[in-house]
C-alpha cells in the first residue's frame, strides 16, 4: 500500500476554488513510544519500506519531528487520526 | 511470560503467568475507565410526547407546527450523537487522557478543537475495542495466548495506551532507567517502574514477533 495519493477537496465556502496547497503530517518525538514501534507504525500506516520507515523514526527521535506524509488536508487529518489510534504524537499543518 | 512469536499465517503466541496477566488485564481495565467519557450523551430514546429535554437539547418542538407526515426532525444533541461527534472541542484536563487524544493542531486551538468535536469519540470508541480483545483473548488467570493477525493489531495498540497512561503518570523521560534507578527500592514509584519496564518489553516481543 502507498501512500494515498492528494485528494482534491471540495472548496468550502470562502476559499478560492483551487487544490488545497500542500498540508503536512508530522510527529513528535515522546519518551514513551518504543523506536521499534514507530517504525513498525510507519510501515503499517504508509506502507513505507522498512529503510525510510527507520529513517523518519530516526529524525523523530534525533530532531524532535519528522514530516511523514503530504498531501490534501483532509488526507493528513486521516493520517493524524489513524496515529493518533497507535498512539503517536501526530499534528496537521500547512506547508509554507 | 513466554515471549511472542508468530504462528503460521499472519498470527502470533505468548504465554503469561497468571500474575502477569492479572496485572495486565487490570492496567488495561484501567485504561478503559480512563478512555470512558463522562460527559458523553446519553444512548438516544425515541421522543415521547410531551418528553423534557435534558442538558445540551433544544427546547422541545413545536410539533403542531409541523404539517402531517413532516420528518422528525432530529434534536441538535441527537444530530450529534448520530455523527459521533462530541461536544468537547478542548483537550482532557487529566494528562494521560490528554495524551491518549492528543491535538491535531499545534498552534491553531480552533483547528484543533474541530478535529476534536469530530474524531475524538471514535477514537475513544476505537481504543475501548482494542482494550476489549486483550481482555477477551487474555485468560484472566493466565496461560496459552494465540492471536489473529487482527487481534495482535489489537493487542499492539491497546499495550501501547497502557504504556502511555502510565508513562505520562509516571513522568518518565527519555533516561527512565537512570528515574527507576533513583528510587528507593521500597518506593511504590519504583514497583510501577518496574510494570512500566515490564509492559515495554511485552510489546517489544509483540513487534518482533510482527516483522
Amino acid at each position: 500500500m502507498s501512500v494515498a495519493p492528494s485528494e482534491v477537496a471540495l472548496p468550502e465556502s470562502g476559499e478560492r476554488t483551487t487544490p488545497d496547497k500542500p498540508w503536512l503530517t508530522i510527529v513528535w518525538n515522546d519518551p514513551i513510544n518504543l523506536m521499534d514501534y514507530v517504525t513498525y507504525v510507519f510501515q503499517t500506516v504508509f506502507g513505507y519500506p522498512k529503510s525510510k520507515a527507520t529513517k523518519l523514526m530516526l529524525d523523530v527521535h534525533h530532531k524532535g519531528k519528522a514530516v511523514v506524509a503530504a498531501g490534501a488536508r483532509e488526507s493528513m487529518e486521516h493520517n493524524a487520526e489513524v496515529l493518533h489510534g497507535y498512539g503517536l504524537w501526530a499534528t496537521v499543518s500547512s506547508d509554507s | 511470560m513466554d515471549a511472542f512469536r508468530r504462528t503460521s499465517g499472519r498470527g502470533v503466541r505468548a504465554r503469561f503467568d497468571a500474575p502477569e496477566a492479572v496485572l495486565l488485564r487490570s492496567l488495561i481495565e484501567q485504561v478503559v475507565d480512563l478512555l470512558t467519557d463522562p460527559d458523553a450523551a446519553p444512548p438516544q430514546q425515541p421522543s415521547q410526547p410531551d418528553e423534557q429535554g435534558g442538558p445540551g437539547t433544544l427546547p422541545e418542538r413545536p410539533r403542531e407546527a409541523l404539517a402531517p407526515g413532516t420528518p422528525e426532525v432530529p434534536t441538535s444533541a441527537e444530530l450529534e450523537a448520530m455523527l459521533g461527534m462530541g461536544h468537547s472541542a478542548q483537550a482532557p484536563q487529566d494528562p494521560a487522557l490528554a495524551r491518549l487524544l492528543p491535538d491535531a493542531y499545534r498552534d491553531d486551538p480552533d483547528a484543533a478543537g474541530e478535529f476534536r468535536r469530530f474524531t475524538e469519540q471514535s477514537l475513544r470508541s476505537a481504543k475501548q475495542e482494542s482494550a476489549r480483545i486483550v481482555l477477551e483473548t487474555l485468560p484472566a488467570d493466565g496461560g496459552q495466548v494465540r492471536l489473529s493477525g487482527e487481534q495482535a493489531q489489537s493487542w499492539l495498540r491497546a499495550l501501547n495506551d497502557v504504556r502511555l497512561a502510565l508513562g505520562v503518570r509516571l513522568g518518565v523521560t527519555e533516561e527512565f532507567e537512570e528515574q527507576w534507578q533513583e528510587l528507593d527500592p521500597a518506593d511504590p514509584q519504583s514497583a510501577a517502574f518496574e510494570v512500566y519496564a515490564w509492559l515495554g518489553g511485552v510489546q517489544e516481543s509483540l513487534v518482533q514477533a510482527l516483522t
